[in-house]
Formats: C-alpha cells, structure tokens, sequence
C-alpha cells in the first residue's frame, strides 16, 4: 500500500517535480478564477437567478464573519471566503473519480497554514501597525510572551494537521474499504466525507479568521477600549 | 522483522485504540449535551448545531492526531531508516 506521507512525482518539467495533488491544485485555482470571472462579469442592480445564489454565497460568508468574531467583513471577506471555497473545492474533490484532493497531501495544507500565518501578521500589522503588531503578543500581560510565540506558531500547525489528518483519513479509509470490498460498500464512507469536507474547510476559515480577530484585538491600545466607559462614568457624578 | 518495527506496529495500534477513546466518551458528552439543549429551547436549535458540529470536529482532532502519529510510525518511522 503507498504511503499517504509522500506523494509521488508524475513528471517533471525541469528541475520541478508535478505531482498529482499539484495538477489538482491548478486544476481548482483556474476553475475557480475563470468561474469567478466568468460569474461576475455583468452585475446589475437588479439580481438575476444567478447573481441572487452569487450574493448569497458571499453573504453568508460575510454573516459567518460577523457571528464568529464580531469583526467587520469587508476586509477579510476576500481572503476568509477564498480559502473557504478552495479547501471546500479540494476536499469535494475527491467525487471525480480518479482524482485524489490535493488537502489529503501535506504540502498542499502546509502551504494554506503559511498562508494563515502570514495572513495574521498582514492583517495585524494593517489593523494596528507594527506597535499593535507586537503589542499584541503581550495581551493579557507580559509575561505570557514566551507563550503567545509559540502559540502563534503551534496553532497554525495543529490547523495544518487537523486539515490534512481528516482528509487524508477519508481518502484513506475509502480506499482500504473499496480493495476489501469493491462497488457500492465505500458510498456511505464517501457521504461522510463530503460533510467532514465541508465542516474542515468551515473550521479552517473560522479558525483563520479568529487567529486574525484575536490579533487585531489584541493589538488595539488600551485608550480605545477605556473610552466608552469614560463618558459614563463623567455622567454619574 | 526486528524489534523495531514490531514495537512500531504495537505503537501505532495502541496509539489509534486509545487516541480513539478519549474523544469517543468527549463526543458522546457533546451530543449528549447538545440533544439536551435543543430540547430545552428548540429555537436555538440552528446556532446549537452548528456550534456542536464545529467542537465535534474539534475533538476529533485529538484522535485524527494519533492517527497521524500511527501513520507516520508506519510509514515513515524515522529509527527504521
């Protein structure tokens, strides 16, 4: 049986190996540009059929945004709601046959986890400046410092494995049940798998966004959360 | 076959049998709480459901890890070479 860590070169195209979760990868990347593109081309005021379910994909994300953290959408609405519908894509994937989801390999999910990581220093950096940024480290008191570090990188790691963890055991699973007993056994295992597709690619964009909410948050000087209270406070003396 | 890899094998089922029931009796403390809840007050049954499905993925986690501990003494056990 091959090994679900290392994924095997189909060609090379000079030095680069491509592998089959690469061909994928491209595969969804230009399915979901030329879709976007192709969608939201003509907007008009007046929603046709198909821009009604194109509003309503895009505000749902933005009400899920809004629910979980508390945080204004526009900004992350871009970011959280492309890497929502690409892992969804990817981990939906897997109902052509033949084709494996990219997620079930560790470099596709170790490259989404960079992204979150550096999306959080992006958004940190934009929301409070470099002071917020670092600030933000030491929120509820200095000497948690060490801890937050470390907690910046490991919770981004346990993301990574926890995507890759689920699709992978589903891709598994389904292939060790379909060699022991072939046609039609494996469709309940691959129904279970299109919610644990759809419910990881949910919890990698809410997580996403908390980690970036958290550190805006975080970084905000302490002035601007005194001041609602102050003018209270003026009023009951 | 050397003591290695038998130890590996040993490792990597106890690893998924244990790393499995922690998280079984968790989820069953869940469901259990979240059936109560929607019983309770059936209106919130959408924002409990949701919540329910997103810890339940959260405490799977913790088996999917020993998985991933049981995969890689399995297939890439460092010692083994």
């Amino acid at each position: 049986m091959d090994s679900p860590l290392d994924s095997v070169a189909l060609f090379h195209i000079g030095p680069v190996a491509i592998t089959q979760a690469i061909l994928t990868t491209w595969a969804i990347m230009a399915v979901l540009v030329l879709g976007a593109y192709l969608l939201s081309r003509n907007l008009v005021l007046m929603p046709s059929k198909r821009q009604a379910a194109l509003e309503l994909i895009v505000s749902t994300i933005d009400i899920q945004i809004r629910e979980t953290t508390g945080a204004e959408p526009a900004p992350y609405r871009g970011f959280i709601g492309t890497l929502f519908l690409f892992i969804l894509v990817a981990n939906w994937s897997s109902l052509l046959p033949g084709v494996e989801p990219p997620t079930a390999t560790l470099e596709t999910d170790a490259a989404l986890a960079v992204l979150v990581f550096l999306s959080v220093i992006w958004f940190g950096v934009r929301g409070t400046g470099w002071g917020g940024y670092f600030r933000s480290f030491a929120a509820p008191n200095p000497v948690m410092i060490p801890l937050n570090m470390m907690e910046s990188i490991t919770r981004v790691f346990s993301m990574f494995v926890r995507l890759f963890g689920n699709v992978m055991s589903g891709v598994f699973v389904i292939g060790i049940v379909a060699s022991l007993a072939g046609l039609l056994v494996p469709i309940p295992l691959m129904a279970l798998d299109l919610l644990t597709g759809l419910v990881q690619a949910y919890i990698f964009a809410v997580l996403a966004m908390v980690f970036i909410s958290a550190t805006v948050e975080d970084g905000r000087p302490e002035t601007a959360d005194a001041d609602p209270s102050t003018p209270s406070r003026e009023m009951e003396r | 076959m050397d003591y290695l890899s038998i130890a590996s094998i040993f490792c990597a089922a106890f690893a998924v049998s244990f790393g499995a029931l922690g998280p079984a009796l968790a989820e069953g403390r869940a469901v259990a709480a979240a059936m109560d809840a929607i019983a309770r007050q059936p209106e919130a049954g959408n924002t409990i459901s949701r919540t329910l499905f997103v810890g339940l993925a959260m405490i799977e986690t913790t088996a999917i890890y020993c998985l991933v501990i049981a995969l890689l003494l399995l297939f890439a056990n460092p010692l083994l070479g």
